[in-house]
Parts: C-alpha cells; structure tokens; sequence
C-alpha cells in the first residue's frame, strides 16, 4: 500500500508512516516448503527496510492500542501518532492456545504447526530423521489462513516420504473440520480424487476438543479418536491482540470490514488490507494483493470526498502443490466457486484451472519471485486483474 | 427441488435445505428431525430457536460461537444434534447451511 499510495499522496502535503514492530519480512508461503528442505530459511525472510520506498517513514514500535474516536495510535512507551487515514494490515496468526492440550508438552516434539517459522524449522529438523509411522494433518477451525496450505502439506509428504523410499513406512491421515477436502463443491472432488489416488486417508467433520499428550490422540466432541505419531496442525486462527486491545474486532478480534468497499464498518477514515478483516473472502496472499488495488482508488476517492467504489469481489488465485512437481490453480471469488478452465487467457492458459500440470508447479515456485521483486513493489501483474473474470472457466 | 414433508410442500436445495425459510412450520422441523433420527425434546427447540434467531439477525453461525452463546456448550450442541451439529441443526431449523468459509 504504501508503495502504492506513495506516487499519489506526496510530501510536504503528505506524511506516510508503517508501524511494523518486526525486523524481518517473511514471506509466509515459504513456510509450507521449508519442512521438506524444498526452501531455506534465507529463501523466506528478508529485512523489511529494503521494501519501503525512501519517502516513507518506517516506525519499528509496538502499538499499544488504536484509538480510533480520536484519529491516534497509541505506541509503546506512550508515544502517539495521530492520523487522518488509517490501514490496518496485522494479519492473521495462529492461537494453539485456543485448543486444550494443544501447547503441551508434546508441542513442537510431535505435535507441530507450519504457520510460523519456528514451527516450519521445528518440523523440518524433526522430518529429516524420522523413521515413519502415522501422520495426521489437521485443521482446527475454520477460517484460516490459505485454506489449500493443510493439503498441500499433505501432497508434499506423500511426495517427500516417496523419494525417501519410506512412504509405505508413514501412514497419512488428513483431519478436517468441513465435511469434506476444501470449502467449495467442484475443487472438493477434484481434491478428493487426488487424496485417494496418493493413499491419504481423510477424517472429515472432525471439531477438535482437545490433544491428548500422553496417548498421542486428538479428540472430537463426538468422542472420536485419532492416533498419532507426528501431528501437523492448523492451530484456530485469529486477528491481532492489538484489535482487540481496540475494541474494533469480533469474537476472532477480526476488524468489521465493508466487503465491497474495504473501508471499516465504524470509522469513516480506517480502511482494512488482508486477513485482518472479517471478510467472507479467502485469507491469502492473492486477496491482499487484489485488494491493495482497489483500496488505493476507495482511498483517494475518500480524500476527494467521493462516494468509494463497491468493487472487491473476494477475488481469490491460489496455486496448490499437489507433490512431485506439479500443482493446480485455483481462481475464485464471493460468487463463483473454482471450477476448471484456462488462466489467465480463454482456451489458452497458459496456465490450467482446477488439473494438475507442471507448469502450475512453474508457477507456483516463479511466484517467490515475483512476490519479492513485483508485489511488494506495488507493481501491477500483467494479465491478471483485481476483480475475478468469468472468461475461460468451464461453469455449469 | 420439491419435497412433500409433514404433509407440506417445500423447496429444498441438493443437500436437503429448505431454500424458503416461509415454509418452514415445527411440524415440518419434527419430520426433518426424525429423517436425521433427533427425537426434538424442549432443549432441542431452544437451540433451534436460538439459531432461527441468529440467522434472522445476520450472525454468521459458527460452531465456536454457539459454544460461547451462553445457551449450549459444544458438548452438549453435538449430543443433541449428531454427527456434525450444526448442519444437523441448521437443516432442522429450515435456515442455510453455515458458509464455513473460504
């Protein structure tokens, strides 16, 4: 955004700061990669410095609160930064301790998450020189954060186990709370297909209650049981403390967003960017890109005191690494479910919809690149527009 | 399509929900019931009842929120409405499927 705005709203009219408590950028699709030694740590994280653009102003604070009747943050130490616009950007991120028995003693010895790069790390290191048995993938609740990443796990370590010559040592188990693979008809069965052909079992309906440590199970409410040796899981996500510290989110501390407009539902002057809004849209890198364009024009149609355009669709495009070198992709939006077809050309592709092909795979690992070196940037990818587009896709 | 439940006419979608909340009457809640073998005692129907009223408010109905609505634990949500309660429930109570999201 800041890249972005930074052309429109100039200096000495305007001041753009980001408040970003962290050092590191990390760029959170790699954590799926990192386990399987496909990426390095060094792939994933780079100093946040080298993304701002020079006129920017780069607070490296904590924020204690937003006050958003009063135009301020709040920052550590009681320093104050007033506003006339604000972006809230804090993400989503995983809370075990949501679950009971979760972050016991067992955390991060055989129950791990791959959310965070120390979890990513902590899997890889113990992955290296396992000696097989049952694996069990598992989501907590919904929604989380790229929906696709526990299956893809999942194919990954079909793949993995194979070229150790050890996947007839690991038993794979896939434990969903939705009644089935993914969250949309059409993708589910062809998801569905692809976890029988790799021999991965799937337990759906599955609401956790707790972990238990010492028999090394998960447990639903229903009294079901699931044995395991390593446990994969997807912790319940939520938004920033920071909200709720706020008072400006629900019960997931999610901001109330407008869906089509991204501007908050209470504060004309706080526009919301990425998983950190109660949007019923994917949580994925794609939608805060689609979003970050659409949210630069709503921002200096606000500035002019025009009526902001309701235009953000949920629009969604999401590769999934299914193993072995190959992956698919998914193109959705609020409306339309993904379905087969070409991407991002009608008949053509080059890229196909909803099949497995290498050059999905291609796609997917150019994409590290072009996260780095066009998206941060602000640059616009050729071809592929903010709003979904209903050409080359196979609807009923 | 078109179902004859409770000896009513209604419209239902592919997996069985009532696509027009106006058709729905509690005779027709006891017989979607008794398709899912749910026997409705009074707790039953204040459950549902709590969930028609969500839906009416625009709540979107999660299985973590009907934990904290100080009306049912989760426990007890899955023993009345087995195996997946809240598509059980929501089915009986004649409103949508929860979109659970993304």
């Amino acid at each position: 955004m800041a890249n972005h705005l930074h052309h429109e709203l100039k200096q000495p009219d305007w001041q753009i700061s980001i408040i970003d408590e962290r050092k590191g950028h990390h760029y959170q699709p790699g954590y799926l990669f990192l386990p399987f030694d496909i990426y390095a740590p060094e792939d994933i994280v780079k100093t946040i410095e080298e993304f701002i653009p020079k006129d920017v102003n780069l607070i490296r604070k904590k924020i204690s609160r937003i006050l958003p009747s009063e135009n301020k943050i709040l920052l550590e130490g009681n320093d104050e930064l007033a506003y006339d616009v604000l972006i809230i950007a804090t993400g989503a991120k995983i809370a075990p301790e949501e679950t009971e028995g979760m972050k016991g003693s067992e955390w991060q010895k055989s129950v791990f998450d791959f959310y965070t790069f120390e979890g990513a790390l902590a899997l890889r290191n113990k992955l290296r020189d396992w000696q097989g048995g049952k694996l069990v993938v598992h989501i907590t609740e919904m929604p989380i954060k790229c929906p696709v990443a526990p299956l893809e796990f999942a194919f990954l370590a079909d793949s993995f186990f194979k070229h150790k010559h050890m996947r007839d040592k690991v038993e794979i188990t896939y434990v969903t709370p939705l009644s089935g693979a993914f969250t949309k008809p059409k993708a589910t069965e062809a998801l569905e297909h692809l976890l029988r052909e790799k021999h991965i079992n799937i337990q759906s309906d599955f609401a956790i209650e707790h972990v238990d440590n010492e028999k090394k199970e998960i447990i639903d409410y229903a009294g079901r049981a699931i044995p395991f040796d390593i446990l994969v899981t997807v912790p319940t996500n939520k938004g920033d403390e920071l909200i709720e510290r706020s008072g400006m989110g629900d019960d997931l501390n999610y901001v109330f967003t407008n869906k089509a407009t991204l501007q908050s539902r209470d504060y004309t002057n706080i526009f919301i960017l990425g998983d950190a809004s109660n949007l019923p849209a994917s949580k994925a890198g794609s939608v805060a890109h689609f979003e970050a364009e659409i949210l630069t024009e709503n921002i200096l149609l606000f500035l002019k005191g025009q009526p902001l355009k309701e235009k953000f669709d949920g629009h969604a495009n999401c590769f999934i690494e299914t193993g072995n070198s190959r992956a698919l992709l998914i193109d959705f939006n609020y409306t339309h479910e993904p379905v087969e077809g070409s991407f991002p050309f009608a008949g053509f592709g080059p890229l196909q919809l909803l099949k497995e092909s290498r050059m999905n795979h291609m796609g997917k690992l150019a994409f590290r690149w072009i996260y780095w070196n066009v998206l941060l940037k602000g640059t616009h990818i050729p071809f592929v527009s903010a709003t979904m587009s209903e050409s080359g896709k196979h609807y009923n | 399509m078109e179902k004859t439940i409770a000896g009513k006419s209604i419209t239902v979608n592919e997996e069985g929900y009532l696509t027009d909340f106006s058709q729905w009457d509690e005779k027709v809640g006891e017989a979607l019931a008794s398709e899912a073998n749910i026997a409705l005692s009074p707790r039953h129907w204040e459950v549902l009842k709590y969930l028609q009223n969500e839906q009416k408010n625009q709540v979107a109905l999660s299985i973590r929120r009907i934990g904290k609505s100080g009306l049912v634990d989760i426990k007890e949500f899955y023993q009345l409405f087995p195996p997946a309660p809240l598509k059980t429930a929501t089915k009986i109570a004649g409103i949508p499927k929860p979109a659970s999201c993304i």
